[in-house]
Order: structure tokens, then C-alpha cells, then sequence
């Protein structure tokens, strides 16, 4: 059985209003991911109820200032501080900014960036 | 009012298998304040998905965990299936609920062992875990492995399962829900164990839906949400209605876990008596493109593997969202509160699996 999923691209300045209308009809935030598209940043946020899954995606520039909403759903913090410690987004207004020290990592924004395999030298 | 000192609470402590740390702010032994940390053991292999054939990337989604390893490997590869159109073959399907409830037990029956090890229970702990080891075996028997299967790909499974197997599974499952049973009876009825877990950690209905809890720990507070009621996999053709408890408290989402327990032994044997003769698998041409957010419902909740592909061999993108790291913020909520002394009753009651979440 396939899951029906919508996918509705939004502009940065119009996210906030959107997320608000899906808090007040009562969807719950399911995640919020982020994917490097050449120069740019896809942001998903999925919501679901009653099984009904749908997904605001907005699409930013590297240094562009993104909103939390974290004001509407609390629990978002978790995941817009793993944006900002693998992607290098700024996001404003978190409800708990760790600020950069959620997921430690041996490079600053590992995933903002090309991914290159190393081969270490046999002994 | 109190003064306030801070107690740091892990990541090394006796209670956690795995490292999370939290800063617990305290007036006298109540915590007011809990401030979680995690990203000690931090992988990163999602960046991977770009230099890994996307047919072998499932070896990979599959170490995501040791405890639900197969359940990480089927939502990737239905991820790819559903953006490359490939039909699975009945059989498969019914294939791997049948390990997925298998994963659930093993799954819930290492959690009994740990929260029975957390409060002091050392018997109900090697009872819980003598019971795992059996559903371990049957692991090694029809996959070849117990902790990682490797029997899932993309357009199916690898093995398939005799007709005598299953019918020697169906009748140990026997004996499996007899010692479940047993086992469960203490967890729930002992009065000890009811001291330490009613009217802990309490989390609303409200709280657990809106801070996103999902599986045991938003069930255990009413939240009927369970995926499987999505019909992934051979759900759809199975009866099963999703177990829920209304008392918020560490207490029921013990109890959710527990009568899960049952629901899983009862939805392989119907998958067993309803499996379909026929193919295990279909010939997989072409390269994904396209995107798509595969769920399934994990033993601790929901699970998303969201992956998109540009119509290459490499993924542009794999991203995990695994239950424990969307259970973060409801744990903060249930610890505001409590006593000291409940917090890792607490914590293990959400059933963490921090090398999920830091995949």
C-alpha cells in the first residue's frame, strides 16, 4: 500500500504563517530535514494527521536567515539545531540554541559541503 | 525558594547503554530544568548515500542500529522502490513484517532486560534477556544473522523461509509468549515495580502529540498513532489495532510495551498463515529518481527515511529521522518535576537508542 505524500514548495517570508495553519488544525510535526541541492538548501518540515502526510518545503541560499518555529511546536529545536551543526544554517529564535554544540563533528558543517573518501595509507 | 545547583547526568552512567548527556537543574532533589546533549558517537553516514551505490547503501541503513538493524534496511530500500516504481512480490513483503515483529520482540524484550537492570530487578533482567535470545535464533536461522539480517534489498528479500520453518516458528511462538507472559505479569503486577514507575514521568496527551512523541511513548500517553496502520510491508492485510494506555506515567508506557509484545506474536502468525506462495523478489533496473519519505513504525516509533536521487547510481540524499531523536523533547518535558532519583527510571521508559539517533 503506497502512502499518498504532498509536497508544497512555500517562500521563506510565508513559512512561518503556513506552519501556524497547520499547528491550529491540529497537524503534529514530524520531522524537519535538509538537503543540499547544488548551491542551495531544500528545507523539509513534515507534518502529519490522521495519517495524512504533507510537507512545506522552502529553498534557501547558504547564508540566508531562517525562522525558527519552534514558537509552535517546541520539539523543533531538535532538529533546526541539527541543521545548523551538519548544514551551517542560521536559524532564528530557537527555543533551546545549543549553538553549534548539539552534534560534535571533527569538521565545522560536514553536509554543507562535497563528500570526498579519504584512503588512509597501509602500515 | 531553593537554591539551584546543576547536576550533570551522563553521558557515562550506569543506567545508559549508550552516551546522551544532560544537565539536570535542581532545587533541593526536584528537577526544575533538564538540558539534553547528544552528538558523543555522531556517524554521519548519511553523507555516504553520495559515494554508495544506492543498491549497497542498504548495508549501511541497516547499521543505523543493531536492535531494529532489518526495520532501517526495509524503510530505505521501500524508499527506493516506491521512487524507482518497482513492484515488490507478495511474498517478500509478508517476509519482512514477519522479521519486522520479530525485531519488535527482540527489541522490547532487551529494553525489559535494561529497565529491569535499571531498578534493581537483576532476575526479571536475565529472564527478559533468556526470552530475546530465542527470537535471536530464529534471526540466525532464516537470515544467517542475529544482530545485522542483511536479507533485505531493494525489489525484496534475499532468503526466503521453508514452509516446515515457519511452521516450526509458528508453534515455538508457543513457548515464546508463555515466558512473555510470565515475564510481563512481574514488570506489571509487582508492587515494587509499580513504587518506581506510577505517576513518574508524566506526560499529557496534548504534550505528547504537539512535542512529537511517537511509538511506546506517545501511545503510553493515548496517542493512537501507529504507522503500520499506513499498510507498509503485509500490514495492510493483517488485523491488528495499535496498543494504547491512557496514564501518561512511565508505568503505561511499560505497559504498551508489554502488550506489544503480544500484538507482534499475533501479527507473525498470521503473516505465517496468510503468506503467499511465490517470488521473493523482482529484477531491479535503472537508477532512482525522484524522492520520497519512506516510514514504518519501529519498535520505539516512527521511523523516516527520506531519500532522493537524481537518477544516478548516487543518492543527492538519505536522511534518517529516527524515534528517539523526536523523543528528545517530550523526556525534557517529563523530567520538568520528577525526583532526582526517578531520572533514569525516566529515561529508560522512553527506550533510547542513541546510536539511532546518531547515525
Amino acid at each position: 500500500m503506497i502512502e499518498e505524500q504532498e509536497i508544497m514548495p512555500v517562500d521563506l517570508g510565508k513559512l512561518i504563517g503556513q506552519v501556524e495553519e497547520f499547528r491550529n488544525q491540529g497537524y503534529r510535526l514530524v520531522q524537519i530535514g535538509c538537503t543540499k541541492v547544488g548551491d542551495t538548501f531544500e528545507i523539509n518540515y513534515s507534518f502529519e494527521k490522521d495519517y495524512k502526510f504533507r510537507n512545506l518545503r522552502v529553498t534557501v541560499a547558504p547564508d540566508t536567515e531562517i525562522p525558527s518555529i519552534s514558537g509552535m511546536y517546541w520539539g523543533a529545536f531538535i532538529y533546526e539545531n541539527e541543521m545548523h551543526d551538519l548544514f551551517g544554517l542560521q536559524v532564528k529564535g530557537m527555543s533551546v540554541d545549543f549553538k553549534g554544540n548539539l552534534i560534535r563533528t571533527t569538521v565545522k558543517y560536514p553536509f554543507g559541503m562535497p563528500a570526498t573518501v579519504s584512503k588512509e595509507e597501509k602500515p | 525558594m531553593s537554591r539551584q545547583i546543576i547536576v550533570p547526568f551522563g553521558p557515562q552512567h550506569p543506567v545508559l547503554p549508550e552516551p546522551i548527556h544532560l544537565d539536570l537543574v535542581l532545587e533541593d532533589e526536584k528537577v526544575i530544568e533538564a538540558i539534553p546533549s547528544i552528538g558523543y558517537v555522531h556517524r554521519g553516514f548519511e553523507k555516504l548515500v553520495e559515494k554508495r551505490d544506492f543498491n549497497n547503501y542498504v548495508y549501511l541503513a541497516e547499521r543505523t542500529c543493531g536492535i531494529c538493524s532489518f526495520m532501517h534496511g526495509m524503510t530505505y530500500c521501500q524508499g527506493i522502490e516506491q521512487v524507482m516504481n518497482i513492484e515488490v512480490p507478495e511474498r517478500a513483503l509478508f517476509l519482512r513484517t514477519i522479521w519486522s515483529e520479530y525485531s519488535r520482540l527482540h527489541s522490547h524484550l532487551l529494553w525489559l532486560g535494561l529497565t529491569a537492570d535499571a531498578f534493581g530487578f537483576e532476575n526479571l533482567f536475565m529472564g527478559a534477556w533468556k526470552t530475546r535470545e530465542r527470537i535471536l535464533d530464529v534471526f540466525e536461522q532464516t537470515t544467517g544473522g542475529r544482530v545485522i539480517q542483511g536479507s533485505c534489498k531493494v525489489g525484496g528479500v534475499r532468503r526466503d523461509i521453508s514452509r516446515e520453518k515457519l511452521a516450526e516458528m509458528s508453534h515455538d511462538l508457543g513457548v515464546v509468549q508463555d515466558e512473555i507472559e510470565d515475564l510481563t505479569n512481574v514488570l506489571l503486577m509487582d508492587s515494587s515495580i509499580k513504587h518506581r514507575l506510577k505517576n513518574v514521568g508524566i506526560l499529557s496527551k496534548n504534550d505528547a502529540y504537539h512535542l512529537g512523541a511517537v511509538g511506546p511513548t506517545g501511545r503510553g500517553s493515548g496517542v493512537d498513532i501507529d504507522i503500520r496502520k499506513t499498510g507498509y510491508a503485509a500490514y495492510g492485510k493483517l488485523k491488528f489495532e495499535p496498543v494504547t494506555e491512557a496514564g501518561g506515567d512511565s508505568y503505561a508506557r511499560c505497559a504498551v510495551r508489554a502488550r506489544e509484545m503480544f500484538a507482534a506474536v499475533d501479527l507473525i502468525r498470521q503473516a505465517i498463515e496468510k503468506i503467499p506462495e511465490g517470488p521473493i523478489d523482482v529484477k531491479v533496473t535503472g537508477m532512482p529518481n525522484g524522492e520520497y519519505f519512506s516510514r514504518c513504525e519501529q519498535p520505539r516509533g516512527e521511523l523516516v527515511h527520506y531519500v532522493k536521487g537524481n537518477g544516478t547510481k548516487f543518492l543527492v540524499r538519505s536522511r534518517i529521522r529516527t524515534p528517539t531523536l523526536t523523543n528528545i523533547p517530550p523526556l525534557v518535558k517529563m523530567l520538568q518535576g520528577c525526583e532526582l532519583a526517578d531520572v533514569p527510571v525516566i529515561i529508560m521508559s522512553i527506550d533510547p537508542c542513541i546510536g539511532c539517533a546518531e547515525r
